[in-house]
């Protein structure tokens, strides 16, 4: 039934870009975790996604491509240092390090998330009502 | 004279199942929309209902490791590559507008398909109590 693959199909769209709006979360509340020294201190972090073929996940003849999440990498972009000595987590320099994240970056993805996320809500409740018009069909 | 329902109802269940499928590849267009290197894909529906008119016969396959031979779409129609209009950097073609607009004018034919077999159905129904 090549209309309940839909709901697989944007069911999985709908959880990878909510797991990308967490991330976007969590990246704009560290945004000012600052730590003593680079490896300690929070990276922002991006979702990457990859399709995935349908048939390849449920053994049914389907041309269908669905979504995940592959990985969530840190961003490699160089920490800002900041001179505050006065600070608790100042390093023996008086530094502090600050998490690379980039607010405008993430205000437009989360933009992004959330339209994509929309558009495959429309997709599910039209497939929705597509199918139960089927199961009309006749009475 | 006998009824039959395969004729009763001509190719209006394959075009549901065609429109069915072209939903789900539009579908997977919507999803990976954000996905880097998709490549946005579709039915040319015309192209199927054409070789479907012309009675052209698809090649059977009797065992397991056989290739179909009209791609990797099942039901004869072959899945094409979309011409993008606006390609992004990181090698997605898939422009959601476009891909919004197809699904909604799908879904439209789907609907209509199924009135249409309804009156089949209704007309049937008719035949069947002579009423």
């Amino acid at each position: 039934m090549s209309l309940l693959d839909v709901f697989d199909i944007a069911g999985s769209a709908m959880s990878s870009e909510s797991v990308r709006l967490n991330v976007t979360a969590s990246n704009l509340a560290n945004a000012q975790s600052v730590g003593p020294d680079e490896a300690s201190t929070y990276r922002a972090r991006q979702p990457v996604f990859s399709a995935v073929m349908q048939s390849l996940r449920g053994g049914v003849d389907s041309p269908g491509v669905g979504v995940r999440v592959d990985a969530i990498v840190e961003s490699q972009a160089p920490l800002e240092q900041r001179y505050q000595p006065e600070h608790p987590m100042a390093n023996a320099e008086g530094y502090v390090y600050v998490p690379n994240v980039n607010m405008i970056d993430e205000m437009s993805n989360m933009i992004s998330a959330s339209r994509s996320y929309q558009s495959n809500v429309e997709v599910l409740n039209t497939s929705k009502q597509l199918l139960l018009a089927t199961l009309r069909l006749g009475q | 004279m006998a009824i039959s329902f395969d004729k009763a109802l001509g190719d209006l269940p394959a075009q549901l199942t065609l429109y069915g499928k072209r939903s789900t590849v539009l579908a997977s267009n919507l999803a990976n929309a954000d996905t880097p290197g998709f490549k946005a894909r579709d039915i040319d529906f015309r192209s199927v209902l054409a070789a479907a008119d012309a009675g052209q016969v698809a090649l059977k396959t009797t065992r397991p490791g056989h290739i179909s031979a009209a791609g990797d779409a099942p039901g004869g129609a072959e899945l094409l590559y979309r011409v993008p209009v606006q390609p992004s950097l990181d090698g997605n073609t898939v422009n959601t507008q476009v891909e919004q607009a197809e699904f909604t004018e799908n879904a439209v034919r789907y609907q209509s398909t199924l009135t249409f077999l309804n009156g089949k159905f209704s007309g049937l129904k008719l035949a069947i109590k002579g009423e």
